[in-house]
């Protein structure tokens, strides 16, 4: 095992981290928000790579390359949405068969070729790199991680707007957000939208750093995506919005660290794509073990104490609920 | 006012499994009314108010609600005029979002869902005082998930979503059905209260008799995709189980093996 090199990759790893965790915070949206697997994203990462070195190589600023990154992998999610909610094609074929058809139309933004280099054009990260910030130092770290706050910051916000409010209401039961009035075809193609514009600046992030586009870049980001969120989540807690959303993007950066270690003792890169769906196979059916289990259920007790001690700091001391024992429901106060 | 005029809705037409569902219905419920709707299982009462919700499209028929023909218009869309109550506790309420949240929900009914804060300071103050009338504490739980509530708690607040914005037509579908007897009297009692309060035209359909009776100014009982009897006002007043049980099997024929299946 190289120690000395695993640390000197650490920087490098995180910056790639923190690019992910904006994709990972995309594929929170779908996946749990909305409680739709969108396989999509394996080709908006590329359509995003693709808009921004194909723009950006032409003379295009690459904060404009960006935006227009996400528009594309907007749309392409909306097309997705489009097919599953007025086309009534099942979710996760609706987004095969979008995720195929992406390969095609982003070898046509790469002018038919696999790869479209930057080298030598002035990227986002060009000021940093000159800097020395990037790879080697932690400067880089620290400014990108700033920027992914921000965007988790916004996205709790805007989840908390009545838009937002519906997007989620749309995910967690769908028959009643219709019945009262939320459109529930609409949130789900804004929600997938919005994901995959998420997913589409990564990719263009993604091929900035890297100093090129390449047509397989987004090949198994779903899987980078799903291991980020389910392993942030179990590491950081999902109970509340921020909680989940800040989870996603963290996770982004731990999977990172944990592949970077995986390497240094030994792991063969060409075993990478292996490696990480082994973690989300694991992180899927570790929580369904027996002992996980045991060892929930105690934290859940836990969270009903923690419930039952917010009921009570909120009560009044002479209201009969600040007496009531853990998980009883409320009786005998039905004097209406 | 609701007009329902000679609405029919077949399932599995011309299969083996043909359900004549609903088979000619005519109602109309002026402002205010409150109409109990009783029958068989199969009768066809969850169709008739999955019609009138929009959930389900008729074969034929109309269904109006204040004067508007809303026959084709999509459940989502309707919604802003109708409030529902389901039997399934779970059904009414999004679980991972807190009391709050639902009942800002709720309120899109009637307002833009754009980028403003899904619960603002107003709405909060709104909301207590709203869940303070259902006196089960709630008013202090506004930030609680609901998953965490029990089904009594999960069905008031189901109740008052469904009520809070004023819905031209309120449907409740054995809504309190699923629930153990000291809660559904509850909830029955609430849901007698706000309908009488805030004047709201209702269909409730229920499989409790005694309920049927004691709330509301009209009653019809439902067989086999028809009304089969109507009666309001005095009469209702008057009715006793017993009077109705004896309706219901003279409608039918006498046959007492289906009385069974009204309760
Ligand atoms: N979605 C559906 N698909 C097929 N058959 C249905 C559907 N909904 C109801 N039915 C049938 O229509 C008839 C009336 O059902 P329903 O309205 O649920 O009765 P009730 O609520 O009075 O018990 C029943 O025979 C039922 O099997
Ligand atoms: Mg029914």
């Amino acid at each position: 095992m190289n120690f000395m090199n695993f640390g000197a990759q650490l920087p490098g790893a995180t910056e790639l981290g923190l690019i992910y965790a904006v994709a990972a915070l995309g594929v929170y949206l779908t996946f749990r928000v909305l409680d739709f697997p969108d396989l999509t994203v394996d080709g908006s990462f590329t359509t995003g790579a693709a808009t921004g070195a194909v723009l950006i190589s032409s003379g295009t600023p690459p904060v404009l390359a960006i935006i227009v990154a996400f528009l594309a992998g907007a749309v392409a999610g909306s097309i997705t949405g489009l097919l599953h909610t007025k086309g009534k094609i099942n979710g996760l074929l609706a987004s095969i068969l979008m995720m195929i058809a992406l390969y095609s139309i982003n070898l046509h933004i790469m002018d038919g070729k696999a790869n479209v280099p930057l080298l030598g054009i002035d990227t986002i990260f060009t000021p940093l790199e000159n800097a020395g910030f990037m790879r080697n130092s932690w400067v880089g770290s620290l400014i990108l991680a700033a920027w992914v706050l921000l965007l988790v910051v916004v996205l709790v916000a805007f989840l908390h707007t009545r838009l937002g409010l519906s997007l989620r209401a749309t995910g967690d039961n769908e028959q009643m957000s219709g019945s009262f009035r939320v459109s529930t075809d609409g949130q789900k193609i804004l929600g997938l939208a919005i994901s995959n514009g998420l997913v589409a600046v990564s990719g263009a992030l993604m091929a900035q750093y890297n100093g090129a586009a390449d047509i397989t870049s987004g090949i198994g980001l779903i899987v980078i995506g799903l291991a980020s969120v389910i392993v942030g989540q179990a590491l950081f807690g999902q109970r509340r919005v921020w909680q989940a959303v800040l989870a996603a993007a963290l996770g982004a950066v731990i999977y990172r660290w944990v592949l970077q270690i995986a390497m240094a003792v030994g792991l063969d890169p060409a075993d990478l794509k292996l490696a990480s769906a082994v973690i989300v196979v694991a992180a899927l059916l570790l929580p369904r073990l027996s002992f996980v289990k045991n060892l929930r259920a105690n934290r859940a007790r836990t969270r009903q104490e923690d419930a039952l001690a917010d009921l009570v700091d909120a009560t009044d001391e002479s209201h009969p609920a600040a007496a009531m024992p853990a998980g009883a429901e409320i009786k005998g106060q039905n004097n209406a | 006012m609701l007009e329902i005029k000679n609405l029919a809705k077949t399932f599995f037409p011309g299969t083996v499994n043909e359900r004549k569902a609903l088979q000619g219905i005519n109602l109309t419920l002026q402002d205010g009314d409150f109409v109990t709707v009783i029958g068989s299982n199969g009768a066809g009462k969850s169709t008739l108010l999955n019609m009138i919700g929009g959930r389900l499209r008729p074969d034929v028929g109309s269904v109006s609600i204040g004067g508007r023909n809303v026959t084709k218009i999509a459940e989502h869309k309707r919604a802003r005029w109708v409030g529902r109550v389901f039997q399934d506790p779970m059904a009414g309420t999004a679980p991972h979002l807190s009391v709050e949240e639902n009942l800002a929900v709720a309120m899109g009914r009637t307002r833009m869902r754009n980028l403003l804060p899904g619960v603002s300071g107003k709405d909060r103050a709104f909301f207590k005082e709203q869940l303070a009338s259902l006196e089960l504490g709630l008013e202090n739980r506004l930030k609680a998930e609901v998953g965490l509530l029990s089904g009594g708690q999960r069905q008031a607040l189901s109740l008052l979503m469904a009520t809070m914005t004023q819905p031209e037509i309120l449907l409740l579908d054995e809504h309190t059905a699923a629930l153990d007897p000291q809660r559904a009297a509850l909830v029955s009692q609430l849901t007698g209260a706000i309908v009488d309060r805030d004047k709201l035209t209702t269909l409730m359909v229920t499989h409790n008799m005694e309920q049927a009776l004691q709330l509301g100014n009209r009653l019809i009982m439902m067989h086999e995709g028809r009304i089969i009897l109507e009666v309001d006002g005095e009469t209702k007043a008057g009715m006793t189980v017993k009077d109705l049980l004896g309706e219901f099997d003279k409608l039918k024929g006498g046959g007492v093996s289906d009385r069974t299946l009204l309760q």
